[in-house]
């Protein structure tokens, strides 16, 4: 097909290869502002989410907080947030963090919660002090669900980023905006295929991440299934 | 199309109720849009999503690749998608509803395995030593009693699909998505608060809808407590 042959080819060219505008760069520019925009929503999220789940405080707070991210379409965010602080590079990262703060909060919470009061009564009975316990029991324990949390994050921020290119940032989505404002779908679809490649290696090294997280008693599967839950309706308007 | 708006407008108002009076047919037409791409985008989902989630619960062997394959399908950013689509189905309602059906796959798929894989072994043996045989079994037992974690799946992907429709503003679709990005490129609030605020509440209306559907089609599990 001479149209992949156009994809090949818009790769092959040096110039797309060089400069601010090529690939590396685009790339650099990418994976910057999704990796301050992951740490800045872990920095906020993990001690809210820790906190409450350590004390069994908030909790439908910390639930609903996903439920009602999920709802908030990111393209509003982000529109929303030009409309706060103007174009640039500021309201992709205020938007960014903003998505990825529900999933870190949520998981870490229901991470620290699912530990076993049991083996938190053991820990105590073994005469270990709080902080003790939440830092040898709790936190191991909670870690793969909090690694979830980062992860879905993670996935969430580098796809955002992608439409980051709307409110005049760079990144790789600039390739697939400026392929359709010009209609040179040979950009389009390159641009496409790098970010689609990206994500990919982001969720496929997270989730190396995760496994490597698990502590070594509970590893129990190889693909931990779990369904997402949802509150019940009272509990969302509540 | 997809220029940005300029700084500037300072005094611009984040509602102009002027503006959405004299808008109502506009309005009204991204709202039904919206709802429309949505059913059909769920409703496609939902019957490839019943047959793979049946094959990957039932067959072990399959399990994997099912998951892989709809797994890298919800990675992809949307808009990455929608982009790898146009060159062959173009700027369409096609490609559109192509990415959307593919971002419920697995929400769906996972949730109907998980929730056939919750029913108790036991009640399956006394379906059988009761007679059923296995089709009816799995239509008169293990189906309804995995309706509150398939359900479930459904709400997470209807309220998913619902913001992800704002996306194929972008391609020229877009439902009340259209309104938002109008606000963009002219710099002008008060479309995107409407299309936004109309976003989310169409989100939680279908939220609430189909917990109370749920409701009514499992009346055993009322009273029970879900996180």
């Amino acid at each position: 097909m001479t149209f992949l042959g156009q994809a090949l080819q818009w790769f092959l060219d040096g110039s797309h290869w060089q400069g601010d505008f090529g690939i590396p760069n685009r790339l650099f520019e990418h994976l910057t502002m999704s990796g301050i925009s992951l740490l800045a929503a872990a920095v906020i999220a993990l001690p809210i989410g820790i906190t409450l789940g350590h004390f069994g405080r908030g909790g439908n707070l910390a639930i609903n907080v996903s439920n009602v991210g999920r709802a908030i379409p990111s393209f509003a965010i982000l529109v929303l947030a030009v409309q706060l602080v103007g174009i640039g590079a500021l309201p992709a990262f205020l938007a960014l963090v903003a998505l990825g703060v529900p999933p870190i909060l949520t998981n870490s919470y229901v991470g620290m919660r699912e530990v076993d009061p049991e083996v938190r009564e053991a820990a105590t009975g073994m005469g270990m002090r709080q902080r003790l316990i939440l830092w040898r029991i709790e936190l191991p324990i909670a870690l793969p669900l909090i690694m979830a949390g980062v992860r879905t994050s993670a996935v969430n921020i580098v796809a955002t980023a992608t439409l980051a290119a709307l409110v005049a940032w760079g990144g790789l989505g600039r390739f697939i905006v400026d392929g359709l404002s010009q209609r040179d779908y040979a950009q389009l679809f390159a641009g496409a295929l790098l970010v689609a490649l990206l994500s990919t290696a982001v969720e496929l090294g997270l989730a190396a991440a995760q496994r490597l997280a698990t502590p070594e008693g509970l590893r129990i599967q190889k693909y931990p299934l779990e369904a997402e839950v949802v509150p019940t309706p009272q509990a969302m308007i509540a | 199309m997809l220029a940005t708006g300029v700084l500037g407008a300072a005094d611009d108002p984040w509602i102009r109720w002027d503006w959405i009076a004299g808008h109502i047919p506009v309005i009204r037409d991204a709202l039904t849009q919206h709802i429309e791409l949505t059913l059909i985008a769920v409703g496609i989902g939902f019957l490839i999503a019943l047959p793979l989630g049946l094959i990957a619960w039932r067959t072990r062997r399959l399990r994997g690749p099912i998951f892989s394959i709809t797994g890298i399908l919800y990675t992809v950013p949307s808009l990455a998608l929608f982009a790898l689509l146009i060159p062959f189905t173009g700027l369409t309602i096609l490609t559109a509803e192509i990415g959307l059906v593919s971002y419920t796959l697995l929400i769906l798929i996972r949730n109907i395995v998980v929730g056939m894989d919750a029913v108790p072994q036991e009640v399956r043996e006394a379906a059988l030593g009761m007679g059923y045989r296995p089709l009816a079994e799995l239509f008169r037992i293990d189906i309804p009693l995995a309706v509150p974690a398939i359900m479930a799946g459904i709400r997470i992907a209807t309220v998913t699909t619902i913001g992800l429709v704002t996306v194929t503003a972008l391609i020229g679709e877009g439902g009340l998505g259209s309104l938002i990005l109008d606000g963009l490129i002219r710099d002008f609030k008060t479309p995107l608060v409407v299309g936004t605020l109309l976003s989310i509440a169409l989100a939680i209306i279908a939220d609430v809808g189909l917990a109370g559907l749920q409701r009514l089609v499992t009346p055993w599990s009322r009273g029970r407590v879900r996180i």
